[in-house]
């Protein structure tokens, strides 16, 4: 059985496809994903992201306890309202999970983590707790009173639309730079997203959710499915987890080293093996030179030796194929590769992960 | 769904038009098409290949996934659709429109072993 948001019936009622995503029933894409990919781009669209789960971390110890859960260093986070993205590692520095990091106080903190993740990072975090003995609170805000719902509006025009819809939010989210959120009542609002446009996160509580996602419906917001937010998050350069890095992937392999923080005295899980290996592969995009589709687990054949894509699809905004690829140390940004495809070798270029930013290409 | 009555069907689900000329005229289905999303990618046979029944015979890619399109019957490729490679979201507008290539079947007998409608109906609805 499927899990289900608030939000199911309105996109039920808007004509979605629904599929299967980490155990959540989520939109697709409501007709043509690639028209939901341009309105983001172009003007403005909405994603129900209320899969993802809101996890509130209370007490006096959660600072220290995610110093040393979490690979960057949420000890920089000084601001109320300041969020971070990072890794939670294993042992052997693999990734369990990504997530972002809203520090509140020095005793509440706010994760967002993983819809498919969910259950085994809560268990990860509840058994650290107990090893470290720490005085942390983990809730969830999934069920009851507290339950929230999450909608992400992204594009140009995305932020006058929120605006429109919420006028109370104006006046304390015209400020914020990015990666910040600002409560306004019941509601929390971050300058968040995974498009690479400007935008709002709206944390909301759950029976809210409906009467917001209509009347952004109505102030022209298009509704926007997961097969956009995989093409917009590629183009934007920003990594899928499970897809582009898992337990058995260093984050120093996919591309995510700037968000470990290595320099630092600090210690945390994983830290030791990710000092020990180094770096083994490189994390770069690839734009297919051809006609086709690059796909994930497809091989990529350099000069240096064979590596693999992670993650490939088509860009609606560059009218080309492109993808992230984890290769060898040497190949470098604008070297010819092949591709196999279907038993053919095909030409693509070596690339920056990082395609397409504010409606603009990059490459 | 649309599955027009005077077309015949495969399980795979193409669509194929029997031609006063006894040529085959083949595509996607509606239904296929619905099921892939946006086409952004189409690869057709070359003319004059010859093709064994249920062969793949080319590749339809949309932003999700590729399918391979297979030969309804055995036959020889006999011309081919570059409006569709040019425009492969004109699939998506009208699967029954934008034909992918044209079949000279080996044996016209071949063709009673397609789908019609109903059958085809049936198949996706056990699917």
């Amino acid at each position: 059985m499927l899990k289900t948001t608030v939000l199911n019936t309105a996109h039920r009622a808007l004509g979605a496809r629904m599929v299967d995503f980490g155990g959540w029933e989520m939109p697709l894409h409501y007709g043509s994903q690639i028209e939901e990919h341009h309105a983001v781009r172009r003007d403005c669209g909405m994603f129900d992201v209320s899969h993802m789960c809101a996890v509130e971390a209370l007490g006096p110890d959660v600072k220290t306890f995610l110093l040393r859960l979490i690979a960057n260093d949420i000890g920089k986070l000084k601001t109320p309202g300041k969020a971070l993205y990072s890794t939670l590692l294993n042992e052997a520095g693999g990734v369990v999970d990504d997530l972002i990091v809203y520090y509140l106080s020095d005793t509440h903190y706010r994760l967002v983590i993983n819809a498919g993740s969910t259950d085994k990072d809560l268990a990860w975090m509840a058994e650290r707790l107990c090893e470290w003995r720490l005085d942390v609170c983990l809730i969830p805000l999934r069920t009851g009173p507290t339950a929230v719902a999450m909608i992400a509006v992204q594009g140009p025009h995305a932020k006058a639309r929120v605006w429109e819809v919420l006028p109370e939010v104006r006046p304390a989210t015209e400020k914020p730079g990015p990666f910040f959120a600002v409560e306004v009542g019941p509601l929390c609002i971050a300058t968040t997203g995974y498009t690479g446009e400007e935008g709002f996160e709206l944390t909301v509580p759950a029976a809210q959710a409906e009467d917001i996602w209509n009347a952004l419906l109505a102030a022209g917001v298009k509704p926007c499915g997961l097969g956009a937010r995989d093409t917009l998050r590629l183009e934007a350069g920003m990594n899928l987890y499970g897809q582009d890095m898992d337990e058995s992937v260093s984050p120093l392999d996919a591309g995510l080293a700037w968000t470990v923080d290595l320099a630092s005295e600090r210690d945390f899980v994983g830290k030791a093996a990710l000092l020990e290996k180094g770096r083994q592969r490189q994390f770069l995009g690839l734009k297919l030179l051809t006609q086709g589709v690059l796909r994930a687990h497809q091989k990529v054949v350099t000069a240096q030796g064979e590596g693999d894509i992670t993650s490939g699809s088509f860009s609606p905004t560059l009218g080309c194929s492109i993808a992230f690829a984890r290769l060898p140390l040497g190949v470098a940004i604008g070297d010819r590769v092949k591709v196999e495809i279907r038993g053919k070798r095909l030409d693509a270029e070596v690339t920056r992960p990082l395609f397409v930013r504010h409606g603009k290409a990059l490459i | 769904m649309n599955i027009p009555a005077e077309l015949k069907y495969t399980a795979s689900h193409e669509w194929v038009r029997l031609e006063a000329d006894g040529t085959l005229t083949v595509g996607i289905t509606d239904h296929a098409q619905d099921l892939l999303g946006d086409l952004v990618f189409v690869e057709l046979p070359a003319v004059g290949q010859e093709l064994a029944a249920a062969e793949e015979s080319c590749v339809v890619e949309s932003v999700k996934a590729a399918a391979d399109v297979y030969a309804p019957v055995a036959g020889t490729v006999t011309a081919i659709n570059e409006a569709v490679v040019e425009a492969p979201e004109s699939v998506n507008q009208d699967a029954y429109a934008a034909w992918l290539f044209k079949l000279a079947p080996a044996n016209a007998a071949d063709l009673a072993g397609l789908l019609d409608a109903a059958g085809y109906k049936a198949s996706i609805d056990a699917a």
